[in-house]
């Protein structure tokens, strides 16, 4: 069977310095791996170059997603794909509602892969069921994309999205950084919504805090743009009793 | 007798100022004795300096005697061919509703525009008509709002041909917006120049739309003015909609005289034309009054759209805002001057004005010059200016979401002119503004 992705040796840098040094790492539909390590280990700069972002050069390696190349596909096309990063930090566009914004982002998928357009009905009635089930302010909606959004609720949108996106591989970027308890939990409730035998996902934390509410099947850890380490659950569990000094003198 | 020789009348003239004057003196233009001192007085004015050029300051970016290099024969009036070819002009609106007023070729034609059923209060009549029998709302305003000195606006002066005369009476509240159709239909360059009167008085209301457009590569000239008074309490909105053919030159002038407590919205959307100058004058002369001056201009190939803009605070307590952007493409180029004034007694003036302009190429060219003269103590001014490409982060974070890099951008461009066009009040004024930006972001390559 082939892996739903299968990163090989990867190797990147930004800005011409090397940041991921020989990267492998391979995910199965079904499977949840948390990727931890400490700052400046390479852990957005891999959801980065999984996503495509210009300026993240990748210098070696490769990424097969389903058995194809990523690596030559565009952003838009990843996501088409079916791959999806829920961002870091989600960014604010003024001017575009936030309506407008879901509905040309679903169509231009679905478009891409040869799927019929959802209506605009269809769209505000599922967008509005998600956005139930996250709690969400239906005013959030009218509002142009995350403007005046605070951390709790770009988060929470970036779940909507992914939610009605349906990716088969979601990339989550320190989806807890920002958040309170609350949202926390209702975040992780809704990727553990997402959970399926057909999606595999990758959860990018710093803290072990996220993983009593995502329970990862795999974790890594992350060292100077390699993968040090990789165990079960309690790998998470050892890592917030010990610390990332170890690995940190091991990469050095 | 000595003769004297300034330095402006020495120079030798150019050929476009040469034919300017020879069709001056050819032109047969309406109305009495009394109108033909007014042109000849503005033709007099405008010779004596001639076209404007980069040395005087508020043509500085858009040097009007080396762009322009010929002027034009006068449109003859328009026959059967140019009145059928005129037909659907103006197709730009056709959900708008409202009343439609035809002119084709600098000629008012009634057959083509929609008189019936007019509003009690509402009176139009073409500018052509009003000079010739000596109207005398006219002979009261026309010319004499504000005091302009401006080479373009003394040459429409000049030479005005046609336009139209439109008076709001008290308190009346027109719903319907009325909308100015100018289409040019001549293949070979004419030139035409325009002049309306628009008075509305106090505490009346008026939608005022103006389009323009002409027949691609025609070299044509047009020379707009229109001259508004926004009585106490009333309210103008004003939106000038400019998709003149891609050869056209097209100079106007807008000149606004705010009373106590009037309001003036106005929106300038510009798309098409070789050669577009919109200048506008505010003089906000009575207390309470607010003026908002908006611009949106889409630009590709080797178009080049100038607005400039001077608000006169003359009267305390005023307001005004002017937001203008310009999306350039290719080699395009935007010029932005606003000069605001307030004056000594002016005090608690509240005036912002910003200018921003997004390049989509490394060749195209915004120029931007703000100017504050402050003569009051106790007010609020400020003025800011950008100049920037697409922000890189904004487009990957909508690729990321599966959105094409072109749709992507289309969304963000959309965005930056929705500040614009957003403003205006009249939801299908918006709608087709908004169709008209989706339709240019279409024909980008």
């Amino acid at each position: 069977m082939t892996a739903l992705l299968e990163i090989r040796d990867l190797q990147a840098e930004v800005a011409g310095k090397q940041i991921l040094k020989g990267l492998t790492l391979t995910v199965n539909a079904g499977e949840v791996h948390a990727i931890m390590g400490p700052n400046g280990a390479g852990k957005s700069t891999l959801s980065y170059v999984l996503a495509g972002k210009p300026g993240y050069e990748v210098t070696g390696g490769e990424v097969l997603f389903n058995g194809v190349d990523m690596l030559s596909l565009s952003p838009d096309e990843r996501a088409a794909a079916g791959t999806f990063l829920a961002f870091q930090y989600p960014l604010e566009i003024p001017g575009v509602a936030t309506m407008t914004f879901l509905r040309t982002a679903m169509n231009a998928q679905r478009k891409k892969r040869g799927e019929p357009e959802l209506s605009s009905p269809d769209l505000i009635k599922r967008v509005r069921e998600i956005g139930d089930q996250l709690g969400m302010n239906p005013d959030m909606l009218k509002r142009p994309v995350n403007v005046g959004f605070s951390g709790g609720e770009k988060k929470r949108a970036e779940t909507l999205q992914m939610m009605l996106l349906e990716p088969k591989l979601c990339v989550l970027d320190e989806t807890d950084s920002g958040l309170d308890i609350d949202a926390l939990k209702i975040v992780a409730n809704g990727v553990n919504y997402m959970r399926s035998p057909e999606r595999g996902m990758i959860v990018i934390t710093h803290y072990q805090r996220l993983l009593d509410y995502i329970v990862p099947d795999v974790v890594h850890v992350l060292s100077a743009g390699k993968v040090v380490r990789t165990g079960g659950k309690e790998l998470a569990l050892e890592l917030e009793a010990t610390g990332y000094a170890q690995y940190l003198n091991e990469a050095a | 007798m000595a003769q004297i020789f300034p330095a402006e009348q020495a120079r030798r003239k150019t050929g476009a100022e040469l034919a300017l004057a020879d069709i001056f003196a050819a032109a047969k233009l309406p109305g009495d004795l009394r109108v033909k001192a007014v042109r000849t007085a503005a033709f007099s004015e405008f010779a004596a300096n001639g076209l404007p050029h980069r040395r005087i300051e508020t043509w500085k970016y858009t040097d009007l005697r080396n762009l322009m290099r010929d002027a034009k024969p006068l449109a003859p009036p328009p026959d059967a061919t140019a009145k059928a070819s005129a037909k659907n002009a103006g197709a730009l609106f056709p959900q708008t509703g409202g009343r439609r007023l035809l002119f084709v070729d600098g000629a008012f034609v009634p057959q083509l525009s929609d008189l019936s059923d007019m509003p009690a209060g509402l009176e139009i009549c073409s500018m052509a008509e009003a000079l010739a029998s000596g109207d005398p709302l006219t002979a009261r305003h026309l010319g004499k709002l504000l005091p302009v000195r401006d080479p373009a606006l003394s040459l429409n002066t000049a030479l005005m041909g046609d336009g139209v005369v439109i008076h709001v009476a008290a308190n009346t509240i027109i719903a319907e917006p009325l909308i100015l159709v100018f289409v040019t239909t001549s293949g070979s360059g004419t030139a035409t120049f325009m002049r309306s009167l628009v008075v509305v008085e106090p505490g009346a209301q008026l939608t005022l739309i103006e389009s323009y457009e002409g027949p691609d590569k025609s070299d044509y000239q047009v020379n707009a003015a229109v001259e508004i008074s926004v009585g106490e309490g009333s309210r103008v909105d004003h939106v000038k909609v400019t998709c003149e053919g891609s050869a056209a030159l097209h100079v106007a002038s807008v000149l606004a005289a705010l009373d106590a407590r009037a309001q003036f919205n106005d929106c300038y959307y510009t798309i098409g034309g070789s050669l577009v100058r919109n200048q506008v004058f505010v003089r906000i002369a009575g207390e309470g009054a607010s003026a908002s001056i908006s611009g949106a201009s889409l630009l590709s190939g080797k178009q080049h759209a100038d607005s400039t803009l001077s608000i006169d605070h003359v009267a305390g307590g005023c307001q005004s805002r002017e937001v203008f952007k310009s999306v350039l493409d290719d080699e395009a180029r935007a010029v932005f001057q606003g000069r605001i004034k307030v004056q000594p007694h002016a005090q608690k003036t509240d005036a912002r004005m910003m200018s921003r302009a997004l390049l989509l190429s490394d060749t195209a060219e915004a120029s931007s010059k703000p100017e504050l003269e402050i003569f009051a103590d106790d007010v609020q001014c400020g003025h800011g200016t950008t100049t920037g490409a697409l922000d890189p982060e904004l487009k990957f974070y909508l690729m990321a979401r599966g959105v094409p890099e072109k749709d992507a951008e289309a969304l963000l461009i959309q965005a930056f002119i929705g500040e614009v066009v957003d403003g205006i009040d009249h939801e299908n004024i918006r709608d087709v503004l908004t169709e008209a930006t989706a339709g240019w972001l279409r024909e980008r390559k």
